[in-house]
């Protein structure tokens, strides 16, 4: 055994430990090494010298190409010495060095003959050697002995050569599928790890045989395997097989079901818990099927050992996640789970909770998870922070716990990641929950007193200028704002002073303070602040020097720059300094379309000072201010909707086209985001070519050809169409995009003068009712409801034919209506015969509709529903209606 | 127009070999996942009490230098040494990878596997791991027992696990496979007290799985 160097180490106060590895140093080692050549070799000597090799290479330590030749030189030479032990490590310094090929063939013969030798400690290990180290030409040499090898009586020598068949696969895969009769012989073999090992081969040599892995799969489930691990192996393949096969088998029990539930009750938790996870994952699995499998997760949730209880906790989350009524029998035990000393289990436990809980069980939960949050890290923080904030979405009845919840933590101590997960929160929670706003400025109020990220306090300074003013007392807000001014760095001083501003031109009766305030910055050692206030007096003071009007000034202070920041950078970096000022209005305002401008500007940098937050309503923001920029579409009136974009041309194309589809209340216009993937070519006058043949009620008015469309720089032509007024008058149209094609050399980038017309098919686009419904969701929709009235209701019944599940016909009529979901009735319980949904939105000429659709499935899913819609006008109750009898 | 034409069908026909690359590329992905049906072992770490290496085998190119595996190490180790794993095995998640983890006084047993892989058959390899050292260091699983007998702690890691293949989990075996070897060694025994060596080491497993 390898003896002690005996050197003391320092490091340690009064417990000497002894390490025979101080001071080891690589020249020395490899000086050692020499023994290796002795005549008369000292087994033991060789095996610590070797034991020392292995030691510097797992500590990272590397040999250079010389060094390695050498020392495998010289340990092929101890293959003459009988000794086990040593023999031993020559293998595993040999498998370490990984020689190069010529090498190779001079430890060949050693390897081939203790592959046949008589003690099965050597073959076993040849094997493995050899394949490991092993190429091709020399394989075809070894393969016979490889094939007797896997029917070895010896388990460990038939291990062996299979394990290294499975590794061969990869590399020579032709060779070792020549030899699937073998390892068919072995996977009957009783040693269960051979079993397991011949198993794994088998399968991988016939993967893309659907069939014969099929049949293997039924030969194996009927008869018996032995170990625990060809049991997992046995599961996999069969839900394999089980998924392979769904598409096919429509009625009936799924096949192998049986299988998977009696490895439920199998004796290794190994199995049982494979077999469980199986089940869950199942594609479109049944309730019937899962409760098994939820019942032996439920029992590991109660195990004493952590590893047991991690799997089935991760598992049942993953469950709740599609079916989170099958796990809520699990919520006692889990509940349990959250003061588990494993913060893992913990973690998992909370986050599943969050998803099955339903309304009744938030307070009690948001009671335990305080506890817990006070011991935890931060990356478990910030998971528990986002589930929250989805359930609280979810329910938007409980905001008031929900939001205490989060502004208590907000005060406690986190990094950056952690308060910047809680405070987005927040933000999307005032913006999603109207009556949230009020609690959640002033918990973000505050959060600002007492903050140590600039980044955050800008930004809460800024969502606050924004909503502050529109609240009942805006003035409770100054005294923090204004503090900020007082206390804080340069940045949030600056940013406070815009946020005083914006308050001030929104509240009148808070100027006069607002002014006071604003004199004293102008006396801040700061000059980017003493600017602002400057720039602010003079704007809002209203003393006609500056001679804007009130609209001019909101604009400044609340109007976001109207070109796009890319853009603006672009044209600053190409901007030489001359006498010519630089001219914003230069600036191309065309928004890149969002994939190409990610590809262009790598690593962008967060929107300066004040950034807003990107959220739902600055996407529709931006497009007013586009639209409204365009005089011939200015007298629309107020944008009511702006669709999603969508594709007209298939990805990769020539030139890549979608469109937005924006609806006001007697226009629609069609912005056409085009983009010219071919560095030859310069494209000019586009614009869409629209046939409203199929379209009846619409004419169009108006259209703006795109001047020039360069390579890979997106621009938007737009057409307009009049439609009568608060109708929602649908129609297909069918589109040509027509332009003039130029040449350009992308060398020089020059562009031939003259250019040839062409035109370009784009897919058909229509306009749908769901175009003219806002989604907005209400949060008490039984409020909502009663005090709409029954005045104008409408009620129907209509069949929807046949449909595979609720879910499906649910999802249908969701999407025909384009309405919000409300109180989380878009999840249909598995299995359930039956479902109520209810959507909230507003329908063109800003009239709120509500909706409550009940469902019901019968026998050969026949989906009957019955249709409720309240509103404030009875036409919009009958629009809806004509809605889903057309759809 | 014609040169336009012939431009555009030059740029088809290479976006046509791009997908046929892409499609060739999906099929090599749907192989490599077909081949994590296997349960893979991805690492097997010894640690002391301080993190630092005792003996290490890493069987997945996730990590590819040696400046990848000690950052790995750190992590684990900084996020699992406070933990108290000495009587059962304990567990956690990095990044997308499973670890599973026992410890002693100043040794530290890790087993990591991806994040699809069966917890427990992680936790069945880290067992076969723990006792078959156990075994081999005469139940005295202290550093400097594990350094002194490195060799036998390596022919350990090379008998549980090849190229990420689990060969075996039940620690009697193991102990079996690597002490045959290195009780003949160090004397010249006869095969008499092998088997003497092997009832001393069965005799330790199954006591301690009666504790």
């Amino acid at each position: 055994m390898a003896q002690p160097l005996a050197k003391k180490d320092d490091d340690r106060d009064d417990e000497a430990e002894y390490s025979p590895f101080i001071g080891i140093e690589k020249g020395s080692v490899l000086q050692e090494a020499r023994v290796f050549n002795d005549p008369q070799l000292d087994p033991r000597r060789c095996s610590q010298v070797i034991t020392k090799l292995l030691y510097l290479l797992n500590q990272g330590e590397s040999f250079t190409k010389v060094e390695a030749t050498e020392v495998f030189f010289s340990v092929t030479k101890l293959f003459q010495s009988k000794d086990l032990g040593l023999r031993r490590m020559v293998y595993l310094i040999i498998k370490e060095l990984s020689p190069s090929a010529d090498e190779v063939i001079i430890v060949t013969s050693s390897l081939m003959k203790d592959m046949n030798s008589k003690t099965d400690m050597y073959r076993a290990n040849a094997i493995r050697v050899l394949c490991r180290i092993t190429d091709g030409t020399l394989l075809t040499q070894i393969e016979r002995y490889l094939k007797q090898a896997i029917v070895d009586k010896n388990h460990v020598v038939a291990s062996a050569a299979l394990v290294s068949g499975v590794h061969l696969l990869q590399t020579n895969p032709e060779i070792v599928k020549r030899w699937s009769n073998e390892v068919q012989e072995s996977v009957q073999s009783r040693a269960g790890l051979v079993q397991f090992h011949a198993l794994a081969l088998l399968h991988q040599i016939r993967q893309n045989d659907r069939l014969a892995v099929s049949k293997l799969v039924t030969s194996l489930t009927r008869g018996t395997v032995r170990s625990p691990l060809a049991q997992c192996l046995l599961i996999r393949y069969t839900s394999q097989v089980i998924r392979e096969s769904g598409q096919n088998t429509q009625t009936g029990e799924r096949p192998f079901y049986n299988y998977l539930d009696s490895c439920l009750r199998h004796k290794a938790e190994m199995v049982i818990f494979e077999a469980a996870r199986a089940i869950t994952e199942l594609s479109g699995v049944t309730n019937q099927e899962l409760t098994p499998a939820i019942t032996v997760l439920q029992l590991f949730l109660n195990s004493s050992k952590p590893v047991l209880r991690f799997a089935a906790v991760r598992t049942l989350n993953k469950v709740a996640m599609t079916h989170p009524m099958a796990v809520t029998n699990c919520n006692i035990d889990m509940e349990s789970l959250i003061s588990d000393q494993n913060r893992s289990i913990a973690t998992l436990a909370i986050t599943t909770l969050l998803k099955t809980g339903n309304e009744s069980s938030v307070d009690r939960l948001m009671k335990q998870i305080t506890n817990f949050m006070s011991d935890i890290a931060d990356e478990f923080k910030i998971v528990v922070v986002e589930a929250i904030r989805s359930l609280c979405l979810k329910f938007p009845l409980k905001y008031r716990a929900l939001m205490n919840f989060l502004s208590s933590i907000l005060r406690e101590e986190g990094g950056f990641e952690y308060k910047k997960a809680i405070v987005d929160s927040i933000v999307i929670l005032i913006r999603d929950i109207p009556e949230a706003k009020e609690s959640g400025l002033f918990h973000l109020c505050e959060f600002i007193e007492d903050c140590e990220f600039t980044y955050l306090s800008t930004q809460i300074l800024h969502f606050l200028g924004n909503e502050g003013p529109k609240t009942s007392d805006p003035s409770k807000y100054i005294r923090y704002i204004y503090n900020r001014v007082i206390l804080e760095n340069a940045t949030v001083r600056a940013s406070a002073v815009s946020t005083l501003a914006k308050f001030g031109a929104l509240v009148d009766s808070l100027k006069p303070r607002i002014f006071v305030l604003l004199r004293r910055c102008l006396f801040d050692s700061d000059d980017e602040v003493r600017d602002r206030a400057t720039l602010y007096l003079n704007t809002i003071g209203g003393d006609g020097s500056v001679g804007e009007t009130d609209k001019d000034v909101k604009d400044f202070l609340f109007g976001s720059l109207d070109v796009p920041l890319a853009n603006l950078e672009t044209c600053l970096k190409n901007y030489e300094p001359s006498e010519e000022s630089f001219d914003i209005d230069s600036v191309p305002k065309e928004v890149k379309s969002q994939p190409l401008a990610e590809k262009k500007a790598p690593g962008k940098k967060p929107a300066a000072l004040g950034a807003l937050p990107t959220g739902p309503t600055s996407t529709i923001d931006a497009y007013e201010k586009l639209l409204s920029s365009i005089p011939e579409f200015s007298g629309f009136g107020q944008l009511f909707k702006s669709s999603v974009p969508m594709e007209l041309t298939e990805a990769e194309t020539e030139y890549s086209v979608n469109v937005v589809k924006h609806i006001y209340d007697g226009h629609v216009v069609f912005q056409f985001n085009c983009t010219n993937t071919i560095p030859e070519q310069l494209l000019e006058n586009v614009c869409v070519i629209m046939d409203a043949t199929e379209a009846e009620e619409f004419s169009e008015v108006a259209s703006k050809p795109l001047r020039s469309l360069p390579y890979d720089s997106p621009g938007q032509t737009f057409v307009a169409f009049e439609k009568p007024v608060g109708v929602p008058a649908v129609g297909k149209f069918s589109n040509m995009l027509k332009f003039i094609v130029k040449e350009v050399d992308p060398a020089t980038g020059e562009t031939d003068e003259d250019g040839v017309e062409d035109e370009y098919q784009l897919e058909d686009l229509e306009v749908l009712p769901a175009d003219y419904i806002l989604k907005v969701g209400v949060s008490n929709f039984r409020n909502a409801w009663e005090s709409m009235g029954p005045d104008n209701e409408r009620v129907d019944e209509y069949g929807l034919g046949a449909r595979e599940s609720l879910t499906e016909a649910v999802n249908a009529v969701i999407n025909i209506l384009g309405m919000q979901p409300c109180e989380g009735t878009e999840v249909v319980p598995n299995n359930s015969r039956s479902h109520t949904c209810l959507l909230a939105g507003v329908f063109i000429g800003n009239a709120k509709v509500l909706v409550r659709l009940s469902f019901g499935i019968d026998g050969p899913k026949q989906v009957a529903m019955k249709l409720a819609v309240r509103s404030e006008d009875e036409t919009v109750s009958d629009a809806i209606h004509e809605i889903i009898a057309s759809g | 127009m014609g040169d336009c034409k012939a431009i555009n069908w030059q740029l088809i026909c290479s976006r046509e070999e791009f997908y046929s690359v892409r499609l060739f590329i999906n099929f090599l992905c749907i192989i490599a996942s077909s081949m994590e049906t296997c349960p893979l072992i991805k690492n097997i770490l010894l640690l002391d009490s301080e993190g630092n290496r005792v003996a290490v085998r890493y069987y997945s190119d996730d990590w590819p230098t040696n400046t990848a595996k000690f950052a790995f190490e750190k992590s684990v180790f900084t996020k699992t040494s406070k933990i108290n794993a000495r009587t059962e095995a304990e567990i956690t998640m990095i990044d997308t990878y499973i670890i599973v983890y026992k410890c002693t006084q100043d040794l530290y047993f890790y087993v990591t596997g991806g994040d699809n892989e069966n917890e427990l058959i992680l936790a069945t390899v880290l067992q076969g791991f723990f006792d078959s050292v156990s075994l081999l260091l005469r139940d005295s699983v202290t550093k400097s027992a594990a350094l002194e007998n490195l060799d036998l702690i390596y022919c350990c890691i090379d008998e549980i696990v090849d190229g990420g293949i689990i060969l075996e989990t039940e620690a009697g075996v193991i102990a079996g496979k690597v002490a045959s070897v290195s009780l003949e060694s160090a004397s010249s025994l006869t095969e008499q007290t092998i088997i003497q060596a092997l009832t001393t080491a069965r005799e330790h497993l199954t006591r301690s799985l009666l504790q």
